[in-house]
């Protein structure tokens, strides 16, 4: 007796499944190099969260900017001044920069780039301005409304000459961290160096003279006092300056 | 007729067991892990921003970040009365969220794996449409009745080791499946800022992420008081062969009567 060609559910299901699984392969591309996981499993399920960003969402979608009314108190957390001589571990430059109204600090511009440099304060605010009314997300849990102004990370890549090797950008911070994130994130056009908050030159305890605003990710991730920002062609935990070997992720758009 | 007769009253199939146990361990992890990250700000809010330095809905004395104090002197941003103001946190708060957040995502994925498997299969095998969703000629006004009265007697009939289930049983499974859990899963992913740059319209499905963390947490409480009176209705009707049936499959009425001198 001839054998009947039906489909049975199973093998609906199975096909179906398998025709995701190829839909989703050409989006893999997109997540290049995953960051490492030393062998943990809470950082690999980071790893499989940030792999599962990367391929399934438009990276460059924008956040959610609010109006003027929206903006709400704000807490400073975690270091409220570098250069506080009660603090261990103070730094003393950036007490002198502070006590000068930072017209000395520069920031550096280094790594994947044609043209490294120091860029002052006038030299960022004479670049195109980014205003945006953005809210802050907290690991912690809590969740503020600010404005922000600055120039985009793009912009001063961009002007810097950013080489096609690029694939991750790193801040360095005045109060001793360190941390990176990918060319999705970094070219995100609200991702800012940030200069004012709320209409003013931004306050000592938000960040002062400048301060990252990474809005797709988790507050952590936008770094305070920045002092350097390197172009690494490779993946850097940063060591002890870093938070990832401290057992935070990486990788925080959740 | 007869193939429906049989897989309406056998044990548990093996696709229920492997997800039910998954969706199990991933949810006490997800509870486990949920408490601790509520602990390090015990305040809930609503709309779409909320910190220690505006008003809470309520505040939940759970951590030494309870009553949190250690402030700086604050200070506005505008000149208007009533301007939003800032401080600077001077203490040290209890956070362990490192790890918190890492493996509470990790049994996320978990779960959200092994109630995709099971959403699918409950669909394409008929398990909910025969044993989960109560049939329209099941949801009489009287039986509803009986069964509320049943249940407030502790009138607990003992294990089956599996469907059919009864009228109050079905609509607390479907409560827990169809809505619980999903809900669970998007006030989840509402809290996330790269999900909701590309999805904004999950914020103004809740009105806001302090909203959707605060339906979060009561959605929890709704899941833990289920586990519990799921946890008591199973030692009630017969812990054993409740626990025997979910795991091997083995009907345990079924082998009685085969078995049975």
């Amino acid at each position: 007796m001839e054998k009947k060609r039906i489909i049975t559910r199973r093998e609906a299901i199975i096909s179906g499944l398998a025709a995701m699984g190829g839909l989703m392969l050409p989006g893999c591309s997109r997540v290049g190099q995953l960051p490492p996981t030393y062998g943990n499993i809470l950082r690999m399920g980071d790893a499989l969260t940030y792999a599962a960003h990367r391929s399934l969402l438009p990276g460059q979608s924008l956040v959610r900017e609010y109006s003027h009314r929206d903006i709400t108190s704000f807490p400073a957390t975690g270091t409220l001044n570098p250069g506080d001589p009660s603090r261990h571990n103070h730094s003393e430059l950036y007490a002198k920069l502070h006590h000068g109204d930072f017209r000395n600090w520069r920031l550096s511009v280094e790594g994947a780039v044609a043209r490294p440099g120091l860029y002052s304060l006038e030299d960022l605010m004479r670049f195109p301005s980014k205003k945006q009314i953005t809210r802050h997300t907290c690991e912690e849990g809590w969740t503020a409304i600010a404005e922000w102004q600055g120039v985009t990370v793009r912009h001063v890549l961009e002007s810097a000459g950013i080489l096609p090797s690029g694939r991750y950008v790193n801040f360095f911070s005045f109060d001793g961290w360190a941390d990176g994130i990918d060319m999705v994130d970094a070219l995100h056009p609200q991702t800012i160096l940030a200069y004012a908050m709320n209409g003013k030159q931004l306050p000592v305890p938000h960040g002062a003279p400048v301060r990252l605003r990474l809005e797709t990710q988790i507050g952590y991730k936008s770094m305070k006092y920045l002092q350097r920002m390197v172009v690494t062609e490779k993946f850097d935990d940063h060591g002890d300056a870093g938070s990832i070997k401290q057992g935070w992720s990486w990788y925080n758009g959740i | 007729m007869q193939h429906s007769h049989l897989s309406s009253t056998g044990g548990h199939s093996l696709w229920v067991r492997v997800c039910h146990w998954l969706a199990t361990i991933a949810f006490l992890l997800l509870a486990f892990t949920g408490i601790e990250i509520l602990m390090v700000h015990p305040r809930l809010y609503w709309g779409e921003t909320g910190n220690d330095l505006t008003p809470a809905l309520f505040e939940l004395p759970v951590s030494r970040n309870y009553k949190h104090q250690g402030w700086t002197a604050s200070q506005a941003f505008f000149k208007e009365a009533g301007s939003p103001v800032s401080a600077g946190r001077t203490y040290d708060i209890f956070n362990q969220n490192g790890w918190g957040r890492s493996l509470h995502f990790l049994a996320a994925w978990f779960l959200v794996a092994a109630g995709l498997a099971y959403l699918l299969l409950g669909v394409f095998s008929g398990h909910f449409r025969r044993h989960i969703v109560p049939a329209r000629k099941e949801l009489s006004r009287r039986d509803l009745w009986a069964d509320i009265v049943g249940h407030a007697k502790l009138l607990i009939p003992s294990a089956t080791g599996g469907p059919q289930y009864g009228l109050l049983q079905k609509i607390t499974y479907a409560g827990v499946v169809f809505f619980a859990l999903p809900l669970m899963v998007v006030t989840g992913f509402s809290m996330s800022p790269t999900i909701t740059a590309t999805f904004p319209f999950l914020l103004d499905l809740w009105g806001g992420f302090q909203s959707a963390r605060t339906i979060h947490f009561f959605a929890t409480i709704a899941l833990l008081l289920f586990l519990f009176i799921h946890l008591f209705m199973v030692i009630r009707s017969g812990f054993r062969s409740q626990f025997i049936a979910m795991t091997t499959g083995n009907k345990y009425g079924k082998e009685k009567d085969h078995h049975a001198p």
